[in-house]
């Protein structure tokens, strides 16, 4: 007849073997991961990032699933430990009891404690997030169905006018993508790298280092402009005009994917970023300012947003389309 | 009271139910067990439909590359497996267990409204014809997902269907809350102090207030599109002075409390089954209690955790990470204490305790990405991503649908008064739990590598886990048919018959009746024990 209680003996070894997987666990999800700028198969975790920023939403990710594993392994350790001892068959005998106050006052405490350092850590990563002031270079992005159009609004405190165009999907994936079109999506490469639904025809451009301000908004229905490598999303909202900032620390090139709902080729309007060093940007801006003829092309987002704290949306005045 | 006198004159005269022809009983019906019947074959029904057209997208989402159906119609797989499994599966579910128990469980002769509750159901077939038929209709189905967004969802063909589909089954809700209130609050037999209830009439009655609470703001805001498409007005359109934004905050203060009203019933289930099963008193009733109604209080002030990426300020996006992390602590105690009551009990585990006791690990699972989801700069990188899509099919599959098995499992023998086979009851549920996970734990790897929702295709590098995901998908599905055969076989042909009491450890009203128990049961006012009861002794 076993009676309630723990009893250490018999659990140590069990304790010790769960939290051998526990630091398993962790561990992969810590250190299996080196900068991963694009999704690399069998994926486990959040990439790192490649940004000033991305380091934030990783950590804050690895904190939370170590707290929740440590957490599932005292509880689902003591379901399992009570499913083996105190089974009828077993001959153990129901106790009566029904609460106890200390335990019940530990068990609140220590959740709002676990919870009140998890907020600390995320409200300075939402502070950082917010603050879009102080930037050197600011793109516009629109998001329409289904595809992206950006356009260089400044970069470094000169106004850019004639800089802008769409960004779809590549022929290449749009053919293979059809239905029962009988080719290879592991055959849409560039290089080694399978790029399949990940790829455009003209990526934007931007320079390595710089705080890069994005006003984003959409011109028919909403989309949300994502890339992992840079650690955020931000919805695209038609009339409305949302404000984020970036600052690339690694040269290379970052897909992404529409990550709001928007109709039928929702799954087929990726984003593609080619950060690059700032020599390099200067040679190609002004490339693409010689080639293109001056239009007027004003921005009235870049007047809208600029006293933009927090990443408040902002609505054009006189109901100007975004 | 005026009841008991009628009443028992029916009593009396049994022979005169057995008149009663097919339409009578089953169209015309004011019983609550038969409504509840209704309900459940209605939800299963539903869980069927909604689950295949799970199996085309898990189908599509086999290998990249598209195989078998365009992408709009893939939005519109997307969109009706949603509305049908919430509207149609779920929540009927639930309404169903609570006719059947609830005035069994407190000494009532029946629900407070008989015909209302008959009203209640009958809309939803209806409601449910015309939302599926819009599938056959030019333009299709609805394919904005089930929250509906504007503008997409003003593209939509169909609205005016859906709109007025989810008016129907609005309206069967409001009635049907209202009646559970009703029934709760003035037909408890006397010596059924409130403080002695099930915890499952307890949960009940707290969803009910959440439902009429949040039904009416729903129907709002599909109006409110209604009338954006049809009659010119512009609530969602920024160029006529609105703001799309606006319909977010108008659907998601439904949508919080809604996912609550789909899991506090199942919290109120386990909190019956696990005591059952450990032979021992729920741990912390009280505390049990007042942790439902605070997460439906707090439940109220979270919605735009669901709107993280809008584009909030940052006050706004600050307090909602509060108070959605805050409802950790009341589902938190309420785990302890399931796990408090197994502890030191003498546990069986018979097919409803299993069901039971996954349910507390995977719903603590689906617990565990929530707390994740809830906090901003992570959730910039988890919103609209498979990382989500895996949180809330833990917290309804492997939550809510778990707990409405177990309480199938648990409450059939008492229904039919017929033991169902313990033996394929346990082949039902391993298969169910294995694939189940196999399902949807690779989609929170998915989600993290960055995989968007609502895409009938993807990058290779997301293949492998998505097979891995469809493969699971495919037998999931396929281990419920095991489920369709053991109620068919318990219903019509198990030759072993079920004890008034069925389980051992089984305590409370419901059980001092025969199995099956009378069309009318409690026609007069039984007479209360308080050791019979569950929570007859308020000292916790």
């Amino acid at each position: 007849m076993i009676s309630g209680g723990i009893r250490p003996k018999g659990s140590k070894g069990i304790v010790r073997a769960l939290g051998a997987g526990a630091l398993g666990l962790i561990g992969m999800g810590l250190f299996g991961s080196t900068v991963l700028a694009n999704p690399e198969p069998g994926q486990l975790n959040l990439t790192p990032g490649v940004t000033t920023y991305s380091h934030v939403p990783y950590m804050l990710n690895n904190v939370a699933l170590g707290v929740c594993v440590v957490i599932g392994i005292l509880v689902f350790g003591a379901m399992f430990i009570a499913m083996f001892r105190f089974r009828k068959s077993r001959g153990a005998v129901a106790e009566k009891w029904s609460h106890n106050t200390t335990v019940e006052i530990i068990w609140t405490v220590i959740p709002i404690i676990i919870l009140i350092t998890l907020a600390w850590l995320a409200t300075d990563g939402l502070r950082q997030f917010s603050d879009t002031t102080g930037a050197q270079m600011t793109v516009k992005v629109t998001g329409y169905q289904w595809k992206w159009r950006y356009d260089y609004v400044d970069y470094q405190g000169k106004a850019i006018s004639n800089v802008g165009f769409m960004s779809k999907l590549d022929d290449q994936s749009n053919a293979t993508r059809q239905l029962n079109s009988g080719l290879d999506p592991y055959a849409v490469k560039v290089g080694d790298e399978n790029v399949y639904l990940l790829n455009v025809d003209k990526p934007l451009v931007v320079p390595v280092d710089t705080k890069i301000r994005f006003v984003i908004t959409a011109d028919d229905v909403i989309h949300s402009w994502f890339i992992p490598a840079l650690g955020w999303k931000m919805d695209a909202i038609p009339g409305v005009v949302n404000a984020t900032w970036t600052n690339i620390q690694v040269p290379g090139v970052y897909r992404g994917q529409c990550a709001e709902l928007c109709g039928q080729d929702h799954g087929f309007m990726p984003i593609v970023v080619k950060a690059v060093s700032k020599e390099d940007f200067a040679k190609w801006l002004a490339d693409q300012q010689k080639s293109v003829a001056p239009a007027a092309a004003p921005a009235p987002a870049s007047t809208a947003a600029a006293p933009a704290q927090a990443t408040a949306q902002v609505a054009p005045a006189h109901g100007a389309q975004g | 009271m005026a009841h008991e006198a009628a009443h028992d004159h029916h009593d009396e005269h049994h022979d005169h139910h057995e008149h009663q022809n097919f339409f009578q009983r089953w169209v015309m019906s004011t019983n609550h067990k038969d409504i509840g019947t209704l309900y459940l074959v209605f939800s299963l029904l539903m869980f069927f439909i909604g689950g295949s057209f799970a199996m085309v997208i898990r189908a599509e989402l086999f290998k990249p590359g598209m195989q078998l159906v365009q992408p709009y119609f893939f939005n519109e797989m997307t969109t009706m497996h949603a509305l049908v499994m919430i509207f149609g599966a779920v929540m009927p579910a639930f309404v169903g267990l609570g006719n059947w128990m609830i005035p069994m469980m407190v000494g009532a002769p029946d629900m407070a409204l008989p015909r209302m509750n008959n009203l209640s159901f009958w809309i939803l077939p209806f409601a449910f014809a015309l939302l599926l038929s819009t599938l056959f209709l030019p333009g299709g189905g609805p394919a904005g997902g089930w929250t509906m967004y504007p503008p997409l969802s003003l593209q939509s063909a169909s609205l005016a269907y859906v709109v007025f589909a989810v008016h129907l089954m609005g309206i069967s809700s409001i009635m049907g809350a209202i009646n559970i209130i009703a029934t709760i609050l003035n037909m408890r037999a006397p010596g059924m102090d409130l403080l002695k209830m099930p915890v499952f009439v307890w949960s009940w009655l707290i969803t009910a207030f959440l439902l009429i609470a949040v039904m009416p703001v729903l129907a709002g805001a599909v109006t409110m599109l209604l009338t954006d498409k049809y009659f010119n007005t512009h609530f969602f359109d920024a160029a006529g002075g609105g703001d799309p934004v606006l319909f977010q905050h108008v659907f998601w203060f439904f949508g919080h409390p809604e996912v609550y009203i789909m899991i506090l019933p199942a919290f109120g289930i386990i909190s019956e089954i696990i005591p059952t099963f450990s032979r021992k008193s729920i741990f912390g009733y009280k505390a049990m209690v007042f942790a439902i109604a605070s997460i439906a209080f707090l439940s109220f002030i979270v919605w735009a955790h669901h709107m993280f990426a809008v584009g909030l300020p940052l006050g706004a996006e600050i307090f909602f990470m509060y108070a959605t992390m805050l409802i950790a602590v009341p589902t938190g105690v309420k785990v302890f204490n399931w796990v408090a009551t197994m502890w030191g009990g003498s546990m069986t585990f018979e097919t409803p305790m299993l069901f039971a006791v996954a349910f507390v690990i995977l719903f603590t699972i689906g617990g565990f990405s929530g707390l994740m989801l809830a906090l901003v700069p992570a959730d910039f990188q988890y919103h609209d991503t498979y990382f989500v899509v895996a949180h809330f099919h833990y917290v309804l599959v492997t939550g809510a649908i778990f707990a409405i098995m177990a309480a199938t499992y648990y409450w059939i023998p008492k229904w039919t008064g017929n033991m169902y086979s313990e033996f394929w009851g346990k082949v039902h549920f391993w298969n169910s739990v294995i694939w189940v996970n196999v399902l949807f734990f690779p989609q929170h790897f998915l989600g993290l590598a960055g995989m968007p929702r609502r895409i009938p295709d993807y990058n290779v590098a997301f293949a492998n886990f998505n097979m891995i995901s469809s493969i699971g998908g495919f037998l999931f599905g396929a281990s419920q048919l095991i489920f369709l055969g053991v109620i068919i076989h318990c219903v019509w042909f198990s030759k072993k018959k079920a004890t008034d009491r069925v389980w051992e450890g089984a305590k409370g009203l419901e059980w001092t009746l025969s199995s099956p128990p009378p069309h009318h049961s409690f026609t007069i006012a039984p007479v209360i024990h308080d050791d019979e009861l569950a929570h007859g002794h308020t000292e916790d």
